[in-house]
């Protein structure tokens, strides 16, 4: 006000507050597992982040050198229990690439199709990760709800829900069961309705809204710098898909669509995950076409040697949070000599700064939680 | 072929044949679809990166990563291209006693964790690294423990 005796506002401008560290985790609502987030504060807003991991690490790229190769198949599925077939899918792969061969048609449809269906549950999980993290409880029971129905098709496919243990090197361990085409079929038009009711809840609520739109922006050429990958990159802008771009097994032969938004900021990265799991479910009805095409005694497992020729050999492959990457060194033993995983989300949350600095502390969460934290993968 | 232009695209032969042409130390090994695989001395591997980022487009640097070969060390490199999907492969190799390499954290910003991380496992130490502290390990840890020379309790 310009007549008060006092300047209130020249006051504002010189005054000099105090930065607060405010320490958020290791066991934190937000934090969706062990992994602790400092925030410096000026009031509200944040003005620095770092993220602090490594309470999970178990080593485990050097308990794999101990192992034989097919031991490891079980421990790929440990890295993350959110979507555990990609990394069993990832691993076998790199271990095919460095034999040298070549896996049946089906085995490599049954896999997509594998792999897709673990994209939704995680995708489902990040989801109801989100919910409660902008305070609806609705949207976390829905989602939970609805991943149930995948994870039932997991039973179906190989007889465990999270940790199936089902690719093999060269193939899958069984061919699918009967009568899983019809169940996949029936639970992917369904979910395709149920999640329309999910995206009203969100997108009618203006909670969630103004918590998302237009906060913690991210500009292209920031995020593939940074080494952002998956829907958090095409989010801000990044046209790129492992699965279209640079295609493994069967990703060529269907036809889908990579969503990316330019807008960059935590609302679009939500979108394209709620675009990329109606994507997976047009992804699943043609490979369950195709399976269904190369009849039932069609092979789907192809006889591997236990040794592996020494070299070397890396595969990627699109996870449902980015791009992972197995680096494999043999040594002619049935054992590697060295096996590195790339995590997406490993580099994905050394960006917490980048992503986190400008927005409220309340906001925090809301924005962190696209990056669909998984601390198995990260730490490893 | 221009060295020094600028190519958003550059198919895997274009890769092949400019890389030696601009820098003579750089080997590439080998070729496939959509990867190029090459080993570079040590010296050298800032210039290349620095080549590899502004001239051929290869915006992301998806992992770096050590191993272990007991007679030496070796950094790999794992870059690629948003364009058409092509990767590269460096190899770098370094001496047991004197492990240093130039850090690409200042090309690319995501090679920093990986850099710490590598560093912290294998104790190879990144030149001009903004903040080469342990990450994933205890601060306390005075061992890289996924050194050959680190035995994990019963694999003897």
């Amino acid at each position: 006000m310009s007549d008060s005796i006092v300047p209130v506002k020249e006051i504002e401008e010189k005054m000099d507050t105090d930065k607060m560290w405010v320490i958020m985790g290791p066991q934190h609502p937000f934090s969706h597992g062990l992994w602790t987030l400092k925030v410096q504060l000026d009031g509200e807003i944040v003005t620095d982040a770092e993220p602090i991991v490594g309470y999970l690490h178990r080593g485990w790229e050097k308990e794999t050198e101990s192992r034989e190769y097919p031991k490891i198949i079980p421990m790929a599925d440990r890295l993350c229990y959110c979507a555990s077939m990609t990394y069993t899918h990832l691993y076998c792969m790199t271990v095919e690439k460095a034999l040298g061969i070549d896996i049946p048609e089906k085995a490599k449809y049954i896999r997509m199709v594998a792999d897709e269906v673990c994209r939704i549950q995680s995708h489902l999980m990040w989801l109801a990760a989100v919910g409660t993290d902008l305070g609806s409880y609705t949207v976390f029971l829905w989602s939970m709800r609805e991943r149930e129905f995948f994870l039932d098709l997991n039973v179906k496919l190989c007889g465990a829900r999270m940790t199936t243990n089902y690719p093999r090197i060269g193939g899958v361990r069984n061919d699918t069961t009967e009568l899983f085409d019809r169940d996949i079929l029936r639970a992917v038009d369904r979910f395709e309705k149920a999640l329309w009711d999910i995206i009203a809840l969100i997108d009618d609520s203006s909670i969630f809204v103004s918590r998302m739109k237009g906060i913690s922006f991210i500009n292209r050429e920031t995020a593939a710098n940074i080494g952002l990958t998956g829907p958090a990159m095409r989010g801000c802008g990044v046209d790129f898909d492992i699965r279209r771009d640079d295609p493994y097994d069967n990703y060529d032969k269907v036809d889908f669509e990579v969503p990316v938004l330019k807008a960059g900021d935590s609302y679009s990265r939500y979108m394209i995950r709620i675009e990329e799991m109606f994507q997976s479910c047009e992804i699943i009805r043609q490979g369950v076409a195709k399976i269904k095409a190369l009849g039932k005694n069609a092979p789907y497992r192809v006889k591997t040697p236990s040794k592996v020729p020494a070299g070397t050999a890396f595969a990627r492959l699109e996870d449902p949070r980015g791009e992972s990457l197995m680096y494999l060194v043999a040594d002619g033993t049935d054992r590697p000599y060295r096996l590195k995983v790339r995590s997406p989300i490993f580099t994905n949350v050394s960006s917490a700064r980048l992503q986190s600095v400008g927005v409220r502390i309340a906001d925090v969460p809301a924005v962190l939680a696209q990056i669909d934290m998984c601390l198995g993968e990260t730490d490893r | 072929m221009d060295a020094d232009a600028v190519y958003q695209t550059p198919t895997v032969e274009e890769i092949a044949s400019i890389l030696p042409a601009k820098f003579a130390s750089v080997k590439v090994t080998k070729t496939e679809t959509r990867r190029v695989y090459a080993t570079v001395p040590r010296e050298d591997i800032f210039a290349v990166c620095t080549y590899i980022h502004d001239n051929l487009t290869f915006e992301h640097c998806t992992t770096l990563l050590g191993v272990d070969y007991v007679d030496h060390m070796s950094v790999v490199y794992h870059l690629s291209n948003y364009y058409n999907g092509v990767m590269i492969e460096l190899v770098v190799d370094v001496p047991v006693d004197d492990l240093h390499v130039e850090s690409v954290t200042s090309i690319w910003e995501g090679a920093n964790w990986h850099e710490r991380e590598t560093w912290e496992l294998f104790g190879i130490v990144f030149d001009n690294h903004p903040k080469l502290e342990r990450l994933l390990t205890p601060k306390t840890y005075e061992f890289f423990p996924f050194r050959k020379s680190y035995k994990l309790r019963g694999s003897e």
